[in-house]
């Protein structure tokens, strides 16, 4: 079962007691907004096969949400991070690299 | 190709089976196609199938990763109906079935299409008021459907209990014309046709890159090598965002894992399709005798066709409660397949913002269903460079103009 660690409260969390909130760092887009870039924050997404950023909300625990980067062709769980920022932190970044050396970095 | 028929059966058991063809041909790729289809599942094999016998376009290949059909298209639990609520849906989907109807003499391969019935559970108010309207949606389409009430229901299937704590049945929406087929057949049949036509099926042959100039495509790299094309068409279900970030755009698509699970063999006991959209799960009986059994997607992104736990936890859970009688089988077997979500839980069938370059997918957890109309449509559309009738609505732009499909309020399960 995916385990992920809410940043929030601290607690390793289970798959059962989180809610997925889909790709993290969408740049948003709002009234007066051209239709292009309103349809790309709405409706594209990057939906990699390998390291993915995501939004999770610790539903049934301290209910707040989060971030997280995860491999989708794995299931490997890279961390987690606050929601509170418009990048993942460079150690998150560092970490993946070695991980993943052929990855080519947030596109 | 040498025809199956009754004759044939007889001659070979005369001659230890030993006169069988092979079904299809197994090609080294040639330089350049007319037309290269990525994906040999269901809708891949379709699309080819339809460009050869509709547009007499037979230059054409089949490019496929693993073998054929063994992406979602052997993976899925079979169910095949047409009771949509949205008329773009309901006439590809019908037009889908009707094709399903004829379909193993069209193909001279017995894919076992099964008109059984199928039977949607009201479950909530909600849920019956809604489907009481798809089925007012599906007189004026011209799809016969009707709303039975909990006494029919019982009398189709006596091994549900109607009477459950929490959800009981308060009726269903009943498409008697619906029903199953066998998925691996669909595949093969489709297959064994398209290699008679002179198209080559190129398995273990994975696309790895799509090249372009001045805006239109101009062939693929794949693990076999390179390979022009006049025009390319992406029919790789939970691999379209990968193809498409190959051809240099995105996709309104995520992929997530979606899983079954079967019992071990038991009598005939239900020989209908029943699906219960409010607890998530639906069940139908093989000709093997298994139950089979779905249930809903996991929720995150997923390549690894490997679903979570809970989540067929969940769907047995909740089916257990309309048919107690499943807590005594023995499950065998459980599988994940990736499929690709769109927003609007809509397919998509649609020119790209690369010339010559075409996709078909998005059929989610429902696209078994689908894949004779499906590769119906999308074969004109590649041909005429443009969409028909059935495809039209089905475009990319439709995210762009709000214009949805909007099937997902009509079923929280889409199968
Ligand atoms: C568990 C489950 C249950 C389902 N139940 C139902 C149901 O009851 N009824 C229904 O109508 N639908 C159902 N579906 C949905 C249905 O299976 C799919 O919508 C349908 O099979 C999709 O067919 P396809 O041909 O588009 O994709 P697939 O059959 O997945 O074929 C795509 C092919 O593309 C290949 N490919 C991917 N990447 C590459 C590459 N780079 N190069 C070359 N080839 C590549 C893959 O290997 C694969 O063979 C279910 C799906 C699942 C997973
Ligand atoms: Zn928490």
């Amino acid at each position: 079962m995916l385990t992920l660690t809410c940043p929030c409260c601290g607690v390793a969390a289970e798959e059962t007691e989180l809610a997925p909130g889909g790709e993290a760092h969408l740049k948003r887009f709002g009234p007066g907004a051209s239709d292009e870039d309103f349809e790309t924050y709405m409706f594209a997404r990057k939906n990699p096969k390998g390291v993915h950023f995501e939004r999770w909300r610790h539903a049934y625990g301290c209910g707040k949400w989060f971030l997280a980067a995860r491999c989708t062709a794995t299931l490997e769980v890279f961390g987690t991070y606050p929601a509170q920022t418009t990048e993942p932190p460079a150690d998150l970044i560092a970490r993946i690299k070695t991980r993943r050396p052929d990855w080519e970095g947030c596109k | 190709m040498r025809r199956y028929s009754v004759f044939a059966v007889a001659r070979e058991a005369l001659r230890f089976h030993q006169g069988w063809a092979r079904a299809w041909a197994n090609p080294e790729p040639k330089k350049r196609y007319d037309v290269v289809i990525v994906g040999a599942g269901g809708h891949g094999l379709a699309t080819a199938y339809y460009l050869g016998k509709n547009y007499g376009i037979r230059n054409v290949a089949i490019v496929e990763k693993g073998w054929l059909g063994g992406g979602n298209t052997g993976r899925n639990t079979t169910i095949i109906r047409s009771n949509y609520l949205q008329d773009p849906s309901a006439a590809i989907y019908e037009k889908a079935r009707s094709l399903y109807e004829g379909l193993s003499q069209d193909l001279n391969y017995n894919v076992m299409f099964s008109p059984r019935g199928l039977l949607m559970l009201g479950q909530t108010e909600h849920e019956v008021r809604g489907y009481k309207r798809t089925v007012w949606a599906n007189n004026l389409q011209g799809i016969e459907t009707e709303w039975i009430d909990t006494a029919r229901v019982q009398k189709l299937v006596p091994i549900m209990n109607t009477l459950g704590p929490r959800y009981p049945v308060l009726g269903a929406l009943y498409q008697a014309r619906g029903g199953t087929a066998r998925h691996d057949a669909v595949a093969w049949g489709y297959a064994r046709a398209c290699s008679d036509m002179g198209m080559d099926i190129l398995q273990n042959c994975e696309v790895t890159g799509v090249r372009s100039a001045a805006g239109q495509v101009q062939g693929i790299d794949t693990s076999r090598g390179p390979i022009d094309c006049g025009k390319l068409a992406i029919v790789v279900a939970g691999h379209s965002s990968v193809l498409a970030e190959m051809a240099g755009f995105r996709l309104p698509i995520e992929s997530m894992a979606l899983q079954a699970l079967v019992s071990e063999p038991i009598k005939p006991c239900m020989d209908v399709v029943v699906m219960a959209n409010t607890v998530h799960g639906y069940m139908s009986q093989s000709d093997k005798g298994e139950m089979v059994i779905g249930g809903g997607t996991d929720g995150f992104n997923n390549y690894t066709q490997r679903g979570s736990w809970q989540h067929v936890e969940e769907t047995v859970r909740a089916l257990i409660e309309t048919f107690p009688m499943l807590s005594r089988l023995k499950m065998m077997r459980q599988w994940g397949g990736i499929v690709d979500m769109t927003g609007d839980r809509s397919p998509i069938l649609s020119t790209t913002p690369l010339g010559n370059c075409f996709v078909n997918c998005g059929w989610g957890t429902g696209g078994f269903k689908a894949i004779p109309g499906s590769g119906w449509a999308m074969a004109e559309l590649v041909a005429k460079g443009t969409p028909g009738p059935l495809a039209a609505e089905f475009g990319l732009n439709r995210f762009k103009e709000g214009r949805f499909i909007d099937e997902s309020v009509a079923a929280g399960v889409a199968h």
